[in-house]
């Protein structure tokens, strides 16, 4: 008997220029392996980051979303990611408020020197969001 | 809008991305997007052939975009926009898609890095099916240059940049430039006399009409971008006009305040009122506002009484400086790894154990012992002194997980120095392996152990501690297999270098990243080795990783020689991808005005204005406006929108 496959979620990545974009390439240039699901989207500073963006993510059927910046005080722009820190942060609680469970929208710091962890951080978001299945709550009924 | 005519070039990269994903089948999904109208495959997209198939497709098909899917942009973006340019149409219609750095590297599993190439590939072809076509905006320049750090890297591009005619205003934050170079006695592979070749330079530095040299100084704050710095400097009020000091050194004669001394790493001692060295630039006494009784007359008053020139001021103030450049170079050197932090030789609590550099000092002429090897716990002539190497560095576990680079050749030098000093003594190194890649290098290693007879022992030491007035090391030969122990009348460690403590806070205020060991991160490790990820900011010296001498000036040589080119017209290229207000839809809330970082957006008439000069394409502005009124140039929310859905589309 063959075992059930885990559930593969789909992730929409959206990855500063400087700093978490550096950070993968970084991943890249040292083949650390981590695994397919997350797709980046390069913004130029996690500062950008619109909450309609993350919105849009999860009604256009994203499983889970990762917004990654700058470690706080080495924006590139400054003050960019405290920008991005306040205001996703009320993101979170809104989705939380409309039922969509807290694992599903995630922030992280990754340096362009860290490539590991920006590996690491897809990583542990898959494993955390298997579990989790199919996002429905905020997912357009297209026809 | 009229629908875009893009052309997709999916690029190989030999094997690295074919290996992985199926380019052929990329290829063939993004034909089928409704804004391609050419799209192909190839083995090295970047050769000359391949960028000259890139215009030809353009040329042949009308085409007015392009999307290259192949390695990162921060490697290629600029040669596919520049080649883009060439076909006639803009640079800014061309985008990549990172399939390699973020795909074919990082995955094994074919059919999931295809799918996922294929999602990265679309979003960048729905980018820029609304991209506009952009001229970059031309930026005047300011042509000056500001070098951080008076050691040998900030002197030697301070003179080449100034060479080439442009100003230069270098900043030290010690009274006098020179840095850890001009504590060496001697230099390896030639032993010359260290001071002897770089006291010429500083004093070039001086007397150069096209440097302003400001030394006990500190950059507290820079603002602008490349082209266009501004920089806010502290001047620390050094209590002596330099131009009334006639250099009698009466005043440290009846100063009664006794300190270590600095320069020679607490080797001997100085007074509150001091001259670094005797061959400080500029020549002049500085008093050490710590350690003075208090600057206050009625409580000392020593020096100024004593002083005929009437140079010492207690009212000095400290002065900020504002400066224009256009440049910057970053040479803020290194510290050595502290000894305190070396449990096992004694946590500098050991007698007679020196650091690498308090060990030149006494080699030094100019040194506390004048010359003369001479232990500092009873001053006799050390007969059996121990080196070892690696103190710190390559020790993962504990301390630095990076090689030193320099050690293995300093401590053949000091081997090598020792045993001219004392012919009769004996000199034992510990070492891990010797490194000694470089022009003369290996030899001056041989030369160590053959004619100076030094003995090599190939192992750690696991211990040393104070025993009958001597120092006991307590180590291992691994190439006999047997446990050596050493009764050293002296010990010398080669700590690890690690970045400065100024380093770290030049990166702080310029707002430049440091590596995974606080070493200051250059743009690209081979391609870019002396551009930080700033434009405008480069880096040279051991700020940005061990280095000796000889690198240290090539890497300077080459920040200036960047800097020149940069500045070598009137205006800068900036980039045009810069914010832009939708007037109909701004109700002048002024919420982007406070979200800009560089202030670059005011009210005019009730809407918002955007200086492109100013501006450097955050997108804080477009997160935080509620109409999106206010959006980066092809960066819009609507790009962004299709590109989430490219992503989501299996």
């Amino acid at each position: 008997m063959s075992e059930q496959q885990p559930y593969e979620p789909k992730i929409v990545a959206f990855l500063c220029k400087w700093c978490s974009s550096a950070g993968s390439d970084l991943a890249g240039v040292s083949r650390i392996q981590y695994p397919a699901n997350a797709t980046p989207i390069t913004v130029p500073c996690s500062g950008s980051m619109s909450p309609m963006y993350i919105l849009s993510a999860f009604n256009k059927g994203a499983d889970g979303v990762l917004v990654s910046g700058c470690h706080i005080g080495d924006c590139h722009y400054m003050e960019g990611n405290f920008l991005a820190r306040r205001k996703l942060h009320l993101v979170k609680e809104l989705l939380q408020f409309i039922g969509v469970e807290e694992n599903r929208f995630r922030m992280s710091w990754v340096s362009a020197a860290e490539g590991a962890k920006y590996a690491q951080v897809v990583k542990d978001f898959v494993e955390d969001l298997r579990p989790l299945g199919s996002q429905e709550k905020l997912k357009a009924q297209r026809t | 809008m009229t629908k875009k005519r893009t052309g997709v070039f999916v690029c190989h990269c030999g094997t690295n991305i074919a290996a992985t994903v199926d380019v052929s089948r990329l290829a063939k999904e993004m034909a089928g997007e409704e804004t391609v109208a050419f799209s192909r495959d190839y083995v090295y997209m970047c050769s000359d052939p391949g960028q000259n198939s890139v215009i030809e497709a353009i040329k042949e098909n009308n085409l007015d975009s392009v999307v290259v899917t192949c390695c990162s942009p921060n490697l290629h973006e600029k040669t596919f926009r520049d080649n883009a340019a060439r076909a006639g149409i803009s640079g800014f219609t061309c985008e990549i898609a990172n399939i390699r750095e973020q795909c074919s590297w990082v995955h094994k599993n074919r059919d999931e890095a295809t799918a996922k190439a294929i999602k990265i590939s679309r979003s960048a072809v729905r980018r820029v099916a609304r991209n506009q076509s952009l001229e970059p905006i031309a930026v005047p320049v300011t042509r000056r240059v500001m070098v951080i750090g008076g050691g040998i890297a900030g002197i030697q591009a301070s003179l080449d940049i100034a060479n080439a005619g442009l100003e230069v205003v270098l900043v030290e934050k010690l009274a006098t430039i020179g840095g850890h170079m001009l504590q060496l006695s001697e230099t390896f592979p030639t032993l010359d006399c260290s001071q002897c070749i770089l006291s010429p330079k500083m004093v070039e530095v001086s007397r150069h009409p096209k440097i302003t040299l400001m030394t006990y100084s500190e950059v507290q704050e820079v603002s602008g971008a490349v082209g266009n710095f501004r920089v806010k400097i502290l001047q620390k009020p050094t209590y002596v006009d330099p131009e009334a000091c006639k250099l009698c050194d009466e005043c440290t004669v009846v100063c009664p305040v006794v300190v270590p001394n600095e320069h020679d790493l607490g080797l001997t001692s100085r007074r509150a009122i001091h001259i670094p060295f005797a061959q400080a630039i500029p020549a002049s006494y500085t008093l050490d506002e710590d350690s003075c009784l208090g600057l206050n007359p009625i409580r000392c008053g020593k020096c100024k009484d004593v002083c005929e020139a009437g140079a010492i001021n207690y009212d000095m103030l400290p002065k900020t400086v504002v400066e224009d450049v256009g440049a910057i170079v970053v040479a803020t050197g290194f510290d050595l790894y502290p000894q305190e932090k070396i449990l096992e030789y004694g946590a500098g609590n050991v007698e007679d154990v020196l650091d690498g550099l308090q060990f030149e000092r006494l080699c030094s002429a100019s040194g506390a012992t004048k010359g003369h090897v001479l232990r500092p716990s009873d001053q006799k002539e050390p007969k059996d002194v121990v080196f070892i190497q690696c103190v710190g560095s390559r020790d993962p576990a504990q301390h630095c997980a990076y090689c030193s680079k320099i050690c293995c050749m300093y401590t053949a030098k000091h081997a090598r120095l020792y045993k001219h000093h004392v012919p009769d003594g004996r000199a034992y190194v510990f070492y891990i392996d010797i490194r000694s890649g470089g022009k003369g290098y290996e030899e001056f290693v041989q030369r160590a152990m053959e004619e100076d007879e030094t003995v090599y022992l190939r192992g750690r030491v696991s211990k040393l501690y104070r025993k009958d007035g001597k120092v006991r090391v307590l180590g291992t030969d691994t190439l006999t297999g047997e446990n050596v122990e050493i009764d050293a009348d002296m010990v010398v460690l080669a700590l690890a270098m690690q970045p400065s403590k100024g380093t770290e806070e030049a990166a702080k205020v310029l707002k430049i990243g440091r590596d995974k060991d606080g070493f200051l991160a250059e743009a690209h490790p081979k391609l870019k080795p002396v551009e930080s990820v700033t434009g405008g900011i480069y880096l040279a010296g051991c700020a940005q990783g061990p280095k000796d001498i000889p690198e240290t000036v090539s890497q300077a040589s080459a920040a200036a020689a960047k800097v020149i080119g940069l500045l070598s017209s009137d205006t800068l290229n900036h980039a045009p991808t810069v914010a832009r207000v939708r007037r109909s839809h701004c109700t002048g809330c002024e919420m982007c005005v406070t979200a800009c970082p560089y202030k670059a957006i005011r009210l005019e008439n009730g809407k918002a204005v955007v200086n492109e000069v100013l501006c450097e394409g955050c997108g804080s502005c477009s997160a935080t406006c509620l109409r999106a009124a206010i959006e980066v140039k092809n960066v819009t929310q609507l790009q962004v929108f299709d590109m989430i859905e490219a992503c989501l589309t299996v």
